[in-house]
């Protein structure tokens, strides 16, 4: 069950700063820690984010071990037209999570 | 050993000389000063120990992670289980109403068991005896989601027990476990969350025990956990032996932390650093 919380402003004014606030549930698992046993936790992390606002790369992010689990990635842009932002998780183990949020610009 | 016991005497002895107010607060933490119940004007939440960044994680639903065991809980109620093929809706139907006052009472009085049964507990009785489904494991993801899902439909609500007489001698019961010295520190819960809540213990806030927001997100946890996974660890740090989940003594205190906690509002899922 991969879930995502969103938060984007429904509706903006053309030019308008919005922030863009985005929280994927992942473990995180560091692959530093060890079980009783001694053997190594294998790692499993949300290696990268991207943002895209109607087709166009607005935002991108690498994540590394170091960054706790459920990562909270937030950010700012510019509202400049009325459409769709897709959000896009990718991971270890073949991690894939999508979420997209709509706006409208006047 | 001996050499270092009479430094931290002659310290003590300074620090009574120096101010008579650093002399009592030493002889309250070492567990000399009377416990006395924190009065219903004086009792805050651990909400309000928080720095501004934390209370913001909390306030803000797409920020605060417990949220996301919130929407899986509201997957997992629709989610048809067990020999019997029923998902809780079927039975329970709109959470949002339903379920919506639950958490303020629980642990709640089951008369079967005859004894007092905590939210995990009923679910888990619910999946048993309705859906004929087993028991989910105590901490798993799928019995946080649940029980994150149902307490969240009384958020804001009054913490409310029920009163019923046959609770009473469980309530007592917790009450004694909160009041008694244990382990290789000896100390009770008493002597941190009634007598020293203002203070500090490495760095950390002690705060008063007000279980106000379970099952809550902790940083440090980096996950939801229950009132149980934060009462065994509080065990674990008097060094003394800590029950199972779901051992009996465990709900006994939860039942009698509702009641300490009598009319102030359920904030689940709560964040706590």
């Amino acid at each position: 069950m991969a879930s995502a919380l969103i938060n984007v402003p429904k509706k903006a004014r053309r030019g308008d700063i919005i922030e863009i606030k985005t929280l994927m549930s992942h473990i995180m698992e560091t692959g530093y820690r060890h079980t009783a046993s001694g053997q190594v936790v294998p790692r499993d992390i949300v290696t990268s984010f991207n943002c895209r606002y109607n087709g166009e790369e607005i935002f991108r992010a690498d994540l590394f071990p170091a960054i706790a689990a459920n990562p909270f990635i937030s950010f700012f842009t510019v509202a400049t037209e009325s459409g769709k932002f897709d959000f896009e998780w990718i991971g270890d183990n073949g991690f894939s999570a999508t979420a997209s949020a709509s706006i409208s610009v006047e | 050993m001996k050499r270092d016991g009479t430094i931290a005497i002659a310290m003590l002895l300074v620090a009574a000389g120096a101010a008579s107010l650093a002399a009592r607060e030493i002889a309250t933490s070492a567990g000399l000063g009377t416990s006395k119940p924190i009065g219903t004007g004086e009792r805050r939440s651990g909400y309000a120990f928080m720095a501004p960044d934390t209370q913001a994680i909390q306030d803000d639903d797409t920020a605060n992670p417990g949220m996301l065991w919130v929407l899986d809980g509201q997957a997992l109620w629709k989610k048809k289980v067990g020999a019997a093929n029923k998902s809780c809706a079927d039975c329970h139907d709109d959470a949002s109403s339903s379920m919506k006052g639950v958490a303020a009472r629980y642990p709640a009085f089951d008369t079967a068991l005859g004894r007092p049964v905590n939210l995990e507990g009923r679910i888990n009785l619910c999946r048993a005896r309705r859906q004929e489904a087993p028991s989910l494991a105590y901490e798993s993801r799928d019995l946080l989601a649940l029980t994150a899902f149902v307490a969240e439909q009384s958020r804001g609500m009054a913490i409310e027990p029920e009163t019923a007489p046959e609770l009473q001698p469980f309530v007592a019961k917790g009450r004694d476990f909160f009041m008694k010295r244990q382990g290789q520190l000896n100390l009770g819960c008493t002597n941190c969350h009634d007598d020293n809540w203002d203070k500090r213990l490495a760095g950390s806030a002690v705060t008063q025990a007000m279980a106000t927001g379970y099952p809550l997100y902790r940083l440090e946890w980096q996950s939801l956990g229950s009132l149980q996974r934060r009462l065994r660890n509080c065990i674990t740090g008097m060094r003394a032996q800590s029950y199972d989940y779901g051992a009996p003594e465990l709900v006994d205190l939860e039942l009698y932390l509702m009641t300490r906690a009598r009319g102030m509002p359920i904030e689940t899922p709560a964040v706590r650093p």
